[in-house]
């Protein structure tokens, strides 16, 4: 097991030493001198120019320019928005709350529809429920969520008047009104990810209920209940759990166009804001933490893998 | 059924020395979900080709006695703030639409399979440096990624296209990759060795051919999410640029009208669901005509 784990953290790094390889290339790609958009109106003057290039250490050739930048971003210092002239990690870290208070709701409501919608599907297989759950699920794979976003905006808040069309109030504020500001947007985020699992639930559902053990236990005398829940289903959620953790990254892309949609002041937002703005580094600084979030808790995700499958475990 | 598709008729028995392909297109016409989804799929194609022809009206002429008309016999699904027939910008809308979700995934598969290939095929540091390049560019959600992408390289339809296919690229490297591992140990390539073929021809003409199958239905699941991801960059001011006609972009500004003029958002996000929805039937149906646990 510490010879899985320290493999599995070992492959972690190079994989994080990538991603900022990746991330600093995208700077590259940026269209003309930011020295002379930060400049603004004393572009003209080449002292001015000069200070900024030196300041941002775009002088200096490119590894070193890398070098720097990575050492700053090892320090917790991602550099600071061109436009509110602020450091992005304190940007971050006042708009991530808002985006996990969201991406958390998202996550109960995938569950609590994806989960039972998927083992239902399974156990009454080739039946009208089962082909209803399986065009639930494609539907949900398909709904572009923004348009689904505004669908609801259209119909709770324009036609029935139940909630509010935009905005956010944080939970630590008023918990009524903050639940009213999220309920939507999360229910329309975690739409895709509920589809998501609903069908891998199927899947491993029917995966599960075709092994010997079943078999065993139905031979056994077992009430079907107690063969589905207690046999099929621990076994069948192992591969699910770790799914959970990786839809990680559907949320954050959701949370984008989500927040967008019904003005939630989060990370997506930033980033698109940020694009706007064209306040790259912000861009920059969004695509890493998101990134580096992804990578850790897909290590968290083979290490819960390992942890909750007793064969892996012992192996 | 592996999972989650719709209905699949029950197959009989397959005909004795039926090729390999054959048995798969066999399998997908009975399957009626996907030739559902793929009617719906040659309809879009037929409208986005025809739109000159077919579009009521000029998709972006401005009409200032017609402005945000609902439903009617003259304007099928309405007009807009700008008195522009709604249904002749979703046909019009619909070649950008298409076009995005293709030509970005023929980006992703022109540069994924390859390198994919090459990864699998040669193995040792070669592997090594390409699966962690990989996994750095799948680190990174594909949608934020994109959007990273179009915002450094700009606004455009072109821009968005290109920024789709290389966030879509690592999972055409990896599905390659894997299956050309696979198909590496196979017999009919250690025979294709031993006869002497190079290295190269082998990759070509044994390996490749084999692996078709799986990338052919990631390919078509991949265009129903360029299209959304398309029609999201869009709808962010980072697609198509106005007055041409995009989805993601009627989207936006539907929102603005939401409370006066409701249709202006009904029927472009319901284009983008039927086509998406269309393209996952193919791709569900293509899995299981070629899953060979099926055969």
């Amino acid at each position: 097991m510490l010879g899985f784990l320290a493999r599995r953290v070992g492959q972690t790094v190079p994989t994080l030493l990538f991603v900022s390889v990746l991330i600093f290339g995208l700077q590259q790609l940026m269209p003309g001198d930011p020295a002379l958009i930060l400049a603004g109106e004393e572009r003209g003057d080449p002292t001015v120019l000069a200070q900024i290039r030196a300041e941002l250490n775009l002088d200096k050739p490119l590894p070193v320019q890398y070098g720097l930048w990575l050492w700053g971003v090892l320090n917790g210092d991602l550099g600071f928005s061109w436009r509110i002239r602020e450091p992005i990690a304190a940007v971050i870290a006042q708009k991530l709350p808002v985006t996990l208070q969201l991406g958390l709701m998202a996550f109960v409501i995938a569950v609590a529809i994806g989960i039972p919608l998927g083992i239902l599907s399974a156990v009454r297989k080739d039946t009208p429920l089962d082909w209803g759950a399986n065009a639930v699920g494609l539907a949900g794979l398909s709904l572009p969520n923004f348009w689904l976003g505004i669908m609801m905006i259209l119909f709770f808040s324009v036609q029935l008047g139940w909630l509010p069309p935009s905005g956010y109030v944080p939970l630590t504020e008023d918990w009524r009104r903050s639940l009213a500001t999220t309920i939507m947007p999360a229910f329309v985020l975690g739409s895709g990810i509920a589809a998501v699992f609903m069908r891998h639930m199927r899947s491993a559902m029917l995966q599960a209920m075709a092994q010997d053990y079943v078999r065993t236990a139905r031979a056994k005398g077992l009430a079907e209940k107690v063969v589905v829940l207690k046999h099929a289903l621990r076994n069948a959620l192992v591969p699910v759990v770790t799914l959970g953790a990786l839809e990680l990254g559907t949320l954050l892309s959701g949370a984008v166009l989500t927040e967008q949609v019904f003005t939630i002041p989060g990370f997506g937002k930033l980033i698109v804001d940020a694009v706007f703005n064209r306040d790259y580094p912000v861009v920059q600084g969004v695509v890493l933490v998101t990134a580096t979030l992804y990578v850790l808790l897909n290590l968290i995700a083979d290490v819960l893998y390992v942890l909750i499958n007793p064969r892996l475990r012992h192996a | 059924m592996p999972d989650g598709g719709l209905v699949t008729a029950a197959a009989p028995a397959p005909p004795r020395g039926e090729s390999p392909s054959r048995r798969a297109l066999r399998r997908l016409v009975r399957h009626r979900a996907a030739m559902f989804g793929l009617a719906v799929v040659l309809l879009f194609i037929a409208i986005a080709v025809l739109a000159p022809l077919v579009a009521p009206y000029d998709p972006t002429r401005t009409n200032w006695t017609a402005i945000r008309r609902p439903p009617s016999e003259l304007f099928w699904f309405g007009t807009d703030e700008n008195g522009r027939d709604i249904l002749s910008r979703i046909i019009w809308g619909a070649r950008a639409s298409l076009l995005a979700g293709v030509i970005s995934v023929g980006i992703a598969l022109a540069a994924g399979v390859p390198i994919g290939l090459a990864a699998g095929f040669l193995g040792g540091w070669v592997d090594v440096l390409i699966s962690r390049f990989t996994d750095a560019m799948l680190a990174c959600p594909f949608l934020i990624l994109a959007i990273a992408l179009a915002a450094f390289l700009g606004p455009s339809l072109e821009n968005a296209m290109i920024a789709i296919g290389v966030s879509a690229t690592p999972i055409f490297v990896r599905l390659a990759r894997g299956a050309t591992m696979a198909a590496k140990v196979e017999d009919y390539v250690e025979a294709a060795r031993g006869l002497g073929n190079p290295r190269w021809r082998i990759a070509l003409r044994h390996i490749l051919p084999n692996i078709v199958p799986p990338l052919l239905v990631q390919a078509t699941l991949a265009i129903a999410s360029a299209i959304i991801a398309e029609a999201s960059l869009s709808f962010l001011g980072l697609g198509q640029q106005p007055p041409a006609p995009s989805w993601g972009s009627m989207l936006n500004t539907a929102q603005r009208f939401i409370e006066q003029a409701p249709w202006m958002a009904v029927f472009p996000g319901l284009s983008i669901f039927v086509v998406v929805l269309a393209f996952n039937l193919v791709g569900d149906g293509l899995r299981d005509a070629l899953d060979p646990r099926q055969r």
